[in-house]
């Protein structure tokens, strides 16, 4: 018997019970193409939330209320503020004023304080409830990554005097002019007339909030129309260059000490997060999700590798006869085992195979919002562990099939 | 495989049973061997008081020791071996098929003593020496008759032209060269019993060794086996026959009958060297032949 003969009897053996084979390998299927989707799914959103935090530019640093230091950023909020919270002060322009002093902060670039509240905005009758109205300086649009698209920024001179101006994201521009263009346009936000004077380029995203749904606007105008002029939600600062933001964030830390009368650099009432850190926090998560995804798919792959161990019992004890029969004119064990063995492993080859296909076809679609990006070593790893799973797990039945004595073997009816 | 040269010989002293085969044993250690050499056969099942003795007899209340069987087939000889079920002639057909040990005793086939072989060597013997026909055909299902032809070949290791050539010439002897592409379920009884002697002499086995190998058959096809058979005999192979039919007793040179694991009745038809009965005087034995209507239904309604 030579390998070529024994897999042509192993595809006999199997097309003879065409459903079950089919049925035993679709388990295969799932668990291979499970594998490479659900790690593509994962790899994919760690890759977008990397590249949604580089566009926000990775020299920013955000200032935000509330205790806990330089920790987390937004992840980690509202942990800790009890201990502190009566002496908690606000930031307010004057601490980005300060903050925007070239002497004691030599390592920042620029400063924008920024308020945020969401309004509704019509545009000849048409309502769309932006996500986030933002008040800020000019300085915002650099430091946030923010470019135009159409139109132009609107200018230091613009906050000065408190002018009815506007920057809207790309997705609010759809919603409210659809394909028209929105610059020169008047707007009415929240009741007050703005004149839209760019858009944004497409950010795009994941999570919650669609970063290119949103209004930018001058801060005092935006505090005048709405907030008041109270404090600022947060202050973002642009380091001068990306190996300039840990000193920067200490020379932040310095002077909100100062202006805030701080002695006590444990008991700060503001934190500063970089995208640094937002990055790590956000790849670790992303790791554990991804292994997580890879450790369901992958118990789908062993429950496909059990479905074949038990089919294949079943093969064995339909086709007991037949062995005997196949012992009883000379079969050595070695090629039932091999015979048994083959057809296993080409049910986890086919499967495998297919799933791969699946796998890969499947990939190519939005999951959850997700685009997965495929790891190639995950078809590879998928592939070879199904057919391993095929070798394995047919041995047992194989075996067994190879042990029969032929002469009960012949008995068996 | 070691051949039982020294041993034979002092098999051949020690069977001084009373109801040993009458015909001549070869005597000088250089002669042919013969193709079965039993001595002192037993086989037992289970262990203890519930122990059943299906070969060897009942034992000797003296001694406390059963006689076991003691059997010796010659090369070219036809030898149909008769007893009612229970008999132990099943039991007796799997352990000279190499399908099953002995509890004790020898048994050299071929001049090979087959009890110190592992199971790797029996399936060799098995391939080479012995032509399996079974009651019930034992086709590979979904096989084709040639493919089914070809598989001990496969199994010895032969290349596959010339394996298709001797499984092409078996199945043209047994008279299917037509039917060479047929699946077991598209052959009826008779031409699967005819594929099934073409897969057992292909191998040019020493022996042919046939279970019931008309059990299931009607009185035609009954007919075009046995001749087949019978031309095989003829042309020198050794044939044992297991069965319970005297239609099919007939057709042997000689017929050994088992009565409770014992034989009991040694008779010899024709001579060993000559051709099987039925082709020695074909029209005396069509005369004898009680082939009516009415025996060939007998025949039938007596097959298990």
């Amino acid at each position: 018997m030579n390998p070529f003969e024994t897999l042509l009897l192993a595809v006999g053996g199997l097309a003879a019970n065409k459903v079950r084979s089919a049925l035993t390998m679709l388990g295969v299927l799932i668990g291979v193409a499970a594998v490479i989707i659900l790690l593509a799914v994962g790899n994919g959103s760690s890759q977008s939330v990397k590249d949604s935090i580089e566009k926000l530019g990775t020299n920013s640093l955000t200032v935000s209320s509330g205790s806990g230091g330089a920790f987390g950023g937004a992840l980690g909020g509202g942990g800790r503020r009890t201990s502190s919270a009566t002496s908690t002060k606000p930031l307010t322009v004057d601490d980005a004023r300060a903050l925007a002093d070239p002497a004691s902060a030599p390592d920042i670039k620029s400063v924008a304080p920024e308020v945020s509240t969401s309004q509704t905005a019509v545009y000849q009758g048409t309502s769309h409830t932006v996500g986030q109205v933002v008040g800020t300086y000019p300085a915002y649009f650099e430091a946030s990554n923010s470019k135009v698209d159409k139109g132009d920024y609107f200018s230091a001179d613009d906050v000065l005097n408190s002018r009815k101006v506007a920057v809207i994201g790309s997705t609010t521009a759809t919603e409210l002019f659809g394909t028209a263009s929105p610059v020169g346009k008047k707007v009415v936000i929240g009741g007050t007339p703005f004149t839209v004077v760019g858009v944004l380029a497409t950010k795009g995203g994941t999570g919650f909030q669609d970063p290119d749904d949103t209004v930018i606007a001058p801060l005092p105008t935006v505090q005048n129309a709405f907030t008041g002029f109270g404090p600022v939600s947060q202050i973002l600062v642009e380091a001068k260059s990306a190996g300039a933001t840990t000193p920067a964030q200490n020379e932040i830390t310095t002077v909100l000490m100062g202006t805030h009368g701080i002695k006590d650099a444990n008991a700060l009432d503001f934190r500063v997060s970089s995208q640094e850190s937002l990055l790590s926090t956000q790849s670790d998560t992303n790791r554990t999700f991804t292994v997580l995804l890879g450790a369901v798919a992958a118990i789908s792959l062993l429950v496909g590798g059990i479905g074949i161990t038990n089919i294949m019992l079943v093969t064995v004890t339909e086709r007991t006869r037949e062995i005997g029969i196949r012992k009883a004119i000379g079969a050595p064990k070695g090629v039932i085992l091999g015979q048994f063995l083959a057809e296993s492993t080409l049910l986890s080859l086919i499967g495998g195979g297919l799933g791969v296909v699946a796998g890969l076809i499947g990939s190519h679609f939005r999951i959850v919002g997700i685009e997965p990006v495929v790891i190639p070593e995950s078809v590879w790893g998928a592939f070879a562990i199904a057919v391993a799973i095929g070798l394995f797990f047919g041995s047992y039945p194989a075996n067994r099939a190879a042990s029969l004595r032929p002469i009960e073997a012949l008995r068996h009816e | 495989m070691r051949l039982g040269l020294g041993g034979r010989n002092g098999a051949h002293r020690r069977g001084a049973d009373p109801k040993a085969p009458p015909e001549p044993v070869p005597e000088e250690p250089w002669g042919p061997p013969p193709v079965i050499e039993v001595r002192s056969l037993l086989k037992t099942y289970g262990h203890g008081d519930a122990a059943v003795r299906a070969l060897g007899g009942p034992p000797d209340p003296a001694t406390g020791e059963s006689p076991g069987v003691d059997l010796l087939v010659e090369q070219g000889d036809m030898v149909a071996v008769m007893g009612s079920s229970g008999s132990g002639k099943s039991t007796l057909m799997n352990i000279l098929g190499c399908l099953d040990v002995p509890t004790s005793g020898r048994y050299l086939l071929d001049g090979i003593d087959v009890g110190g072989l592992d199971e790797h060597q029996l399936s060799l013997v098995r391939n080479r020496k012995i032509g399996f026909v079974f009651q019930s055909f034992n086709l590979v299902p979904r096989t084709p008759a040639l493919a089914q032809v070809e598989l001990p070949l496969a199994y010895a290791g032969v290349k596959t032209a010339e394996r298709r050539r001797r499984a092409l010439a078996a199945l043209a002897l047994v008279g299917l060269a037509d039917r060479v592409d047929h699946r077991p379920n598209e052959l009826s009884g008779g031409q699967q019993q005819r594929v099934a002697v073409a897969r057992a002499l292909v191998t040019a086995p020493a022996m042919l060794l046939a279970d019931e190998p008309t059990g299931n058959l009607d009185s035609h096809s009954t007919e075009e086996v046995l001749s087949i058979v019978d031309r095989l005999n003829a042309s020198g192979r050794t044939v044992v026959l297991i069965t319970h039919e005297d239609e099919v007793a007939r057709h042997a040179k000689r017929v050994v009958r088992l009565v409770d694991g014992q034989v009991v009745a040694d008779v010899r038809q024709a001579p060993v060297d000559g051709p099987p009965p039925a082709l020695s005087d074909p029209s005396a034995f069509a005369a004898l032949s009680p082939h009516s209507p009415t025996s060939a239904a007998a025949v039938r309604g007596g097959a298990r």
